[in-house]
């Protein structure tokens, strides 16, 4: 089969690879029809992610077809449309009983503090991705889900990351009606966590991004207020003008590692690798809420310390919400709401690529060319 | 409600809403779906409910071992399903399973340790490449072409993130610059020391 493979940081090409196989009786194999890049893929790409080794597969947003099933599973059938949460998770550890399926214990072997995730180094588990033809799906009975008639494939896919994600960082923030809610970043993650503020009562949205093209997006399709903080000396001063001086009451960190907006922490923490990541966007959401507020943070970050300001989370009494999303507990809900037209995940996307072009994707997706703001994958096109 | 020119920071009460609850459902698609906390997907964050999950087992079956699966140490055995894909191997493998070995997930040496390792795998690979019919190839691997296909000069135009795109660059290709560099020079001592 054809697949995206890790070559070393901001090195990528596609090679043939063994077809997976089933290795445990509830493992499924998915021929996959179409995939995603997610930005938190390219903390991978640039080499930000201990343990990311060389021959990896990328890919943890895909949509395909059962091509075989193994023997103890029951919920699937070959032939079976399905879309799979980029959770790996078993369905029955304590963390799964319980809800926390992007905590579950059963799955890598490699960290207990992270759950398990396709295509997303050995530090989740050392899973391939779905960045390919194939791929092999644990737990079959568990993760999956039939694509229900009506739903669009890209829609499907989004929905198994990015659009949960957005959904569920909301959801962190504990938002009351009439809250004033600031999302950080208008990537495909803040650009649905401003359109899930709205459904959860939020008064005001207001999303800072520094791309043009995504401030726009952020205006049409979030119906958001937006700031180019490009445009401010200070975007946390701007911030405290803009919500009469209090800061906002939940803000959304939906930008993760690879923050801009300060040199210094950029470089050290992204392109230098000192840090975890670059905890610009984290620092903002911490400096820029409101005393007693929530900051909510959906942003990815690696396992090394970063610079993070929590004197003053301590001094403001903050409440920090994070979590890696369970997938599947959003669904139900999401659906509905993607039918409803409340949430328009594939609003966002912006490029296809066909497998065999994934050097060139990546590399227009990290650098932001040509106004990508998501883009896809398609094992099998020409 | 005090007077106007103090902001609500300074007061017991927030000004007035812009927008009144009529006008953001009228504007908004779905404003307030999902206006009650208590019935919203996530919550409460602790639910327990594990006949809603699939799973038919109280424990997994465990998958086969088939070499001496790497794992921290914070786990009580290897976990019943894991990934089998790139086995360590080499050096950079040696430094894997020493960081899994020897340190929890809560020391610092345990993920230097593996980033090492990843800089060792990643240049053992690329000299590995040069004895194989398919190279490694920055012009390819890098997606670089795109610059010129996807508008590399105009999509950077007034950003401020492009002063560090210059980096790039210098990261990709900076550790091979050195490399030859250092390759010419241990070549001409080592030229000269066999003249003498």
């Amino acid at each position: 089969m054809r697949a995206m493979v890790y070559r070393g940081p901001y090195k990528i090409r596609v090679e043939e690879k063994d077809v997976p196989a089933i290795e445990h009786p509830n493992d499924a194999i998915v021929r996959v029809t179409l995939a995603a890049i997610c930005g938190s893929d390219l903390h991978l790409y640039h080499g930000l992610m201990p343990d990311t080794r060389i021959g990896h597969t990328f890919g943890h947003e895909f949509i395909g077809v059962v091509e075989q099933v193994g023997s103890s599973v029951q919920h699937l059938q070959v032939g079976d449309r399905v879309m799979v949460p980029f959770n790996i998770f078993c369905g029955s550890c304590w963390f799964c009983a319980r809800g926390l399926y992007s905590n579950c214990h059963n799955v890598n072997p490699n960290a207990t503090a992270v759950g398990g995730i396709y295509g997303y180094s050995h530090t989740t588990g050392g899973y391939d991705g779905g960045q390919s033809q194939y791929v092999r799906v644990p737990f079959a009975d568990v993760g999956p889900v039939k694509i229900p008639d009506w739903m669009h494939d890209e829609d499907a896919v989004l929905l198994t990351d990015a659009a949960a994600t957005g959904y569920f960082g909301a959801q962190l923030g504990e938002i009351a009606q009439g809250d004033t809610v600031v999302v950080l970043g208008a990537g495909p993650v803040g650009l649905i966590a401003a359109q899930s503020s709205w459904l959860m009562g939020a008064g005001r949205v207001i999303v800072v991004d520094h791309l043009q093209e995504r401030l726009e997006k952020a205006r049409t399709m979030a119906y958001a207020e937006t700031l180019d903080y490009d445009e401010y000396d200070d975007i946390v001063v701007e911030l405290k003008k803009q919500t009469d001086f209090l800061g906002a009451d939940v803000v959304i960190e939906a930008v993760g590692a690879e923050a801009d907006g300060n040199l210094l922490q950029h470089v050290t923490g992204t392109k230098l690798k000192l840090q975890g990541g670059s905890p610009v966007a984290l620092n903002w959401a911490i400096d820029g809420v409101r005393k007693g507020g929530t900051v909510s943070v959906v942003g990815a970050y690696g396992p090394i310390p970063s610079a993070v300001k929590f004197g003053d989370a301590l001094n403001k009494g903050l409440t920090l919400r994070m979590n890696q999303t369970p997938v599947k507990r959003q669904w139900p809900r999401m659906f509905e709401h993607v039918r409803n037209g409340h949430l328009t995940p594939r609003a966002m996307v912006t490029h296809r690529f066909p497998l065999e072009h994934i050097a060139e994707a990546y590399h227009v997706f990290s650098a932001k060319l040509d106004g990508c703001i998501k883009p896809l994958v398609l094992p099998d096109a020409a | 409600m005090t007077t106007p020119d103090i902001p609500s920071a300074y007061v017991r009460d927030k000004r007035p809403p812009r927008e009144t609850t009529e006008q953001l459902r009228a504007r908004i698609p779905g404003w307030g779906a999902d206006l009650d906390p208590a019935d919203r997907p996530s919550h409460p964050k602790l639910r327990y409910a594990p006949d809603t999950t699939g799973a038919h087992w109280d424990f997994p079956e465990r998958q086969p071992e088939t070499w001496p699966r790497e794992r921290s140490v914070e786990h009580a055995f290897l976990t019943p399903v894991f990934g089998t894909a790139q086995p360590p191997r080499g050096l950079s493998g040696a430094i894997r399973k020493l960081a899994y070995r020897r340190y929890s997930e809560g020391r610092l040496a345990h993920w230097l340790l593996l980033i090492v390792g990843d800089r060792v795998d990643a240049w053992g690979s690329h000299l590995r490449s040069f004895a194989t019919l398919r190279p490694d190839s920055p012009g390819t691997e890098t997606g670089v072409r795109s610059e010129v296909t996807s508008g590399g000069l105009r999509s950077r135009r007034g950003r401020s993130d492009a002063r560090h795109h210059v980096l790039d660059p210098v990261l990709v290709a900076g550790p091979w610059v050195a490399a030859a560099g250092g390759a010419v020079l241990g070549a001409r001592s080592l030229v000269r020391a066999l003249r003498r």
